[in-house]
């Protein structure tokens, strides 16, 4: 393998990984809140998807309702991009309050609510398959999509747009968690859940904000990954999730820098294994690393053994 | 200021409280004394308004503060609108945030900001071992600071009623004596506590009344001073 080969596909793999991070995220947020790995996790990055496509399509004028004057294709681009994000966390917040709440309330063990989160995920991937049919969908072109060459490598500004964005989103998860006292309450949960309304904080607050943060980086995820590979179908969140999830417990779940770490090597390692091997054993192999590495450090790259309380 | 009246709660099918009543004025330190099991942390927990799984479900009986009626009031809006803390049993301080964190999170419903900046102050004052360890993690503090960082958290909330639930536990006798001290000032200052003890003597000493459980009931009440001469009192808990 020469550099230029190299740098492409370290250029690949960070764009590749930056999806899985930005889904992991949500994974990660919501188990350090809740110890609750919320399995819908990946449909919601669907239903951003979809909901970005939705929005885009209208803003283009493609529906008998059209706004009166035509926007440029990036202001629709952020445009589509920002209500997506909002669109998409009510999504999440909703999932939350209809099917994850009523069982807290009830006090009932984690497993049921597991179950009840994989039931979720499968209900919105068959809504949708029953809403908008099997027809695969294709999200419009909105950036211009140039493509750079620099020596032997290529890439496009979508794929730095992808890159960049993710990096901002680490720098301001991170900043979110440190600095602000709804962070610190994040924070605070995942240590001791009793105590924190002893602090005057509604603990259901904190919940719906990291529903909402989280699911607000699946949609993130959803429109930059429809601009990067157009074509939406309704169980395009499924594997997808799977293996972000995949990824949060790699970079140890629970901690926001261990799911952009393990976004990014399960990118480098699905990447360089297809760079060497047939793509059909992609993920046989890549799967198979990370197996052994996690029967080496079973709690992931930053995660910590948790010490059971009594 | 706060009263308890007939109060009946349960964990799951096992009544913890049989009839619980009793009273805090504006001003006092109230001991709540009497062996293990017999119901005094349940009580602060039920005054939270704590749920499962962390705390007991209300059956019977009212709490009412001011002459609100605290039953339907959620546990943050006890802390933030009541102005009620608890400083639990074991601490329950955050360990994964530092020592600053911790405070500046128990100011998250308040929006004095002059007055939290004299606050902060004033916890530096009563604690300056905190002072020290400000930006140290909640975990790697002594049983002693972390009490003192679990009490300066009831304290930063901006409380005026503080429930004490065992404060002296595991402390060395020189660190109680300390912690007392800061009580009397707190209380001094203004602030009503009631405080929930194993150690009776230091308790009595203390308090201005005492009311004793056993078995989810209360079974003797009165002045403090009284309580630590009475024969009874003495042949039961003091030894």
């Amino acid at each position: 393998m020469n550099i230029d080969t190299l740098v492409q596909n370290l250029l690949n793999a960070l764009q590749w990984g930056s999806f899985y991070a930005l889904i992991a995220l949500g994974y990660t947020l919501v188990y350090g809140v809740l110890l609750l790995i919320n399995f819908a996790h990946g449909d919601i990055f669907m239903v951003g998807a979809y909901i970005g496509f939705f929005l885009a399509t209208f803003l283009l004028g493609q529906y008998a309702l059209a706004l009166p004057f035509s926007l440029p294709p990036h202001v629709i681009f952020l445009v589509t991009l920002l209500l997506t994000m909002i669109l998409t966390a009510f999504a999440g917040v909703t999932l939350e309050r209809v099917a994850y709440r009523p069982l807290r309330r009830k006090g009932v063990n984690r497993l049921y609510v597991v179950i009840t989160a994989l039931m979720c995920g499968l209900i919105l991937e068959n809504g949708n398959l029953a809403l908008l049919g099997a027809n695969r969908r294709n999200f419009p072109q909105l950036l211009d999509n140039t493509v750079y060459s620099l020596g032997g490598v290529t890439f496009s500004d979508v794929k730095l747009l992808v890159i960049f964005a993710t990096i901002a989103v680490f720098l301001l998860l991170e900043t979110i968690v440190r600095k602000t006292k709804l962070g610190m309450a994040m924070r605070a949960i995942s240590y001791d859940r009793m105590a924190v309304p002893l602090m005057g904080i509604p603990v259901d607050t904190v919940i719906v904000f990291t529903f909402a943060l989280g699911s607000s980086m699946a949609a993130l995820a959803g429109v930059l990954f429809a601009t990067a590979y157009p074509v939406l179908e309704p169980y395009m969140g499924a594997l997808v999730g799977w293996k972000a999830f995949i990824a949060a417990v790699i970079g140890g779940i629970g901690e926001i820098r261990g799911a952009f770490a393990g976004g990014f090597l399960l990118g480098f390692v699905e990447i360089f294994v297809a760079a060497f091997f047939p793509s059909t054993l992609r993920d046989l192999i890549a799967f198979s690393i990370l197996l052994v590495f996690l029967s080496i450090k079973p709690t992931g790259i930053f995660g910590v053994a948790r010490a059971t309380k009594i | 200021m706060l009263e308890v009246a007939n109060l009946h709660v349960r964990y799951g099918n096992i009544e913890a409280l049989h009839g619980v009543s009793f009273q805090v004025k504006e001003g006092e330190v109230v001991a709540l004394l009497g062996a293990n099991g017999a119901g005094k942390s349940t009580t602060l927990l039920s005054i939270m308004r704590l749920v499962p799984p962390e705390g007991p479900v209300v059956t019977q009986g009212a709490i009412r503060f001011n002459g609100k009626d605290l039953l339907p009031v959620p546990a943050h809006a006890v802390v933030a609108q009541c102005g009620i803390g608890l400083v639990p049993e074991g601490r329950h301080i955050f360990g994964n945030l530092s020592v600053l964190e911790n405070l500046k999170l128990a100011t998250y419903a308040r929006k004095d900001a002059d007055q939290i900046e004299r606050d902060y102050a004033r916890v530096f004052s009563l604690f300056p071992r905190l002072a020290d360890r400000k930006h140290q993690r909640g975990d790697t503090l002594s049983g002693g600071e972390q009490q003192m960082l679990a009490m300066g958290r009831a304290f930063m909330s901006g409380v005026r009623f503080i429930l004490l639930d065992e404060p002296s536990m595991g402390l060395a006798p020189l660190l109680m004596q300390e912690l007392f001290r800061v009580l009397k000032e707190l209380n001094e200052a203004g602030t009503t506590i009631l405080l929930v003890e194993q150690n009776a003597h230091l308790a009595l000493k203390y308090a201005h009344r005492a009311y004793v459980m056993e078995t989810g009931r209360i079974v003797l009440e009165g002045n403090a001073q009284e309580l630590a001469e009475d024969a009874d009192m003495k042949r039961a808990y003091l030894g």
